[in-house]
């Protein structure tokens, strides 16, 4: 079946477009949809957008808000969001970096998805798009509805800026400089008086989305960043965590490595 | 079928093709105007030997939609050249012996130009980053990186 190709102006259109067909599919930076095509998969009309509300980022309040189709090359490319260049260089090469947008790295299948695991440690805000609607929802919400009963296009996200030094994010990949993740954990780490208050946790590729750890979260609260101090959240590493068994690593393998890697984060030693 | 007429400069030529609704600029670049440089490999976005500079920025061109090239400029490595005279990266990667197969060869070209045309002076952590993207099952990739650096080289010592 050919393949129709369809622009709107808004965003509105766009996603009443993308909401009337079963499979129509949303294209922004085509690393995910261009590449089901390629592999066959049943795609129907591609739908796309130039409202320029998608490729801005702009402040909106104390927050920062980022337009879905901002790719990870503008985000490096931007000094003010310097917090989020560590998790904007762990996806792809320059050319996918070039491509990939945020809005993608949302809907990305695991194990990709290295960008939204630093979001989601930064209690990113998501904007849906539904119809002429729009919708903010957390975007841990977001990732529980993934794939189930989700509609809509994703607008942007808002997010807070961290502290200086205070999101840590780690890729864990079996190739260098670049490979697809074994997994990912980012980790939002604000300190009062010495100690951890407020820690946001969160992994990539520990499950069928990036998902929060909130058993983590709480070994960490009150606590000072020594071998102490984080014993209690190195043990409770792998709680809740359903990571998949693929061509990069086993379950087993991912659930081992992982209580490792999260103490090297927090006690900051080198991967 | 319907056809969507589309307008870009590919190397130093303005082109104007018909593609069908989906096809990927790969598609349109080796079948609708000839340039068999870039080559299909993956499909995925795995393997980088389709690599093209759109605006100057590297692309996968078999992920890029041909009808969102309308306006922009598209450089393959079948553009490196200037007449008989090829490109320093071009002499480089020979001298280097950096092609063995040959077939991840215009992808990296691609690569390195990106990277070149932003850093003239890269260092070798740098190159390995920018060729990150692209896979070469025959050199072990040290002959590509010392290639890559050895253009750069070269550029230096004609500007000086």
């Amino acid at each position: 079946m050919p393949i129709t190709v369809r622009t709107f102006a808004t965003l509105g259109d766009a996603a009443t477009a993308l909401a009337a067909e079963r499979d129509a599919r949303f294209l922004a930076g085509g690393t995910l949809v261009m590449r089901a095509v390629n592999e066959g998969d049943t795609v129907s009309t591609i739908v796309r957008s130039t409202d320029q509300g998608l490729v801005q980022v702009r402040p909106a309040g104390a927050r920062i808000e980022i337009g879905a189709g901002v790719t990870m090359a503008r985000i490096l490319a931007d000094r003010e969001l310097a917090f989020l260049h560590p998790a904007a260089r762990a996806v792809g090469g320059p050319a996918i970096r070039s491509m990939a947008t945020v809005g993608g790295n949302l809907l990305a299948p695991t194990p990709y998805g290295d960008f939204a695991t630093a979001l989601l440690a930064l209690d990113a805000t998501v904007s849906i798009q539904n119809g002429y609607a729009r919708r903010d929802m957390p975007l841990e919400d977001f990732f529980a509805a993934r794939g189930r009963n989700a509609s809509g296009l994703v607008a942007s996200v808002f997010l807070a800026r961290p502290a200086a030094g205070a999101l840590r994010f780690r890729k864990i990949a079996r190739v260098r400089p670049k490979g697809i993740a074994v997994l990912t954990i980012a980790a939002l780490l604000p300190i009062a008086g010495g100690r951890i208050a407020g820690a946001r946790v969160a992994y990539g590729a520990m499950g069928p989305t990036p998902l929060r750890v909130r058993a983590v979260e709480r070994a960490l609260e009150g606590r000072v960043l020594d071998e102490a101090g984080i014993a209690g959240a190195v043990a409770a590493a792998s709680d809740g965590t359903l990571p998949a068994s693929d061509a990069i690593a086993s379950d087993w393998y991912r659930r081992e490595i992982l209580p490792v890697h999260l103490r090297r984060l927090l006690l900051g030693i080198a991967a | 079928m319907t056809k969507t007429a589309v307008q870009f400069r590919h190397n130093e030529t303005d082109v104007a093709v018909f593609v069908d609704g989906a096809a990927n600029l790969l598609a349109v670049l080796r079948d609708g105007i000839g340039d068999v440089a870039p080559k299909y490999g993956c499909g995925q976005g795995t393997c980088g030997v389709c690599t093209v500079l759109i605006d100057g920025e590297p692309h996968l061109s078999c992920l890029t939609l041909a009808e969102s090239c309308q306006g922009r400029s598209v450089e393959t490595a079948a553009g490196l050249k200037n007449g008989p005279e090829l490109h320093p990266l071009q002499l480089a990667f020979m001298q280097h012996f950096a092609a063995q197969c040959g077939f991840c060869t215009p992808g990296m070209l691609m690569a390195a130009k990106a990277l070149l045309d932003r850093n003239p002076a890269p260092t070798r952590e740098d190159v390995a980053e920018a060729i990150s993207g692209n896979i070469c099952r025959c050199t072990g990739y040290e002959p590509i990186v010392n290639a890559i650096l050895a253009a750069a080289s070269h550029d230096d010592a004609r500007r000086a």
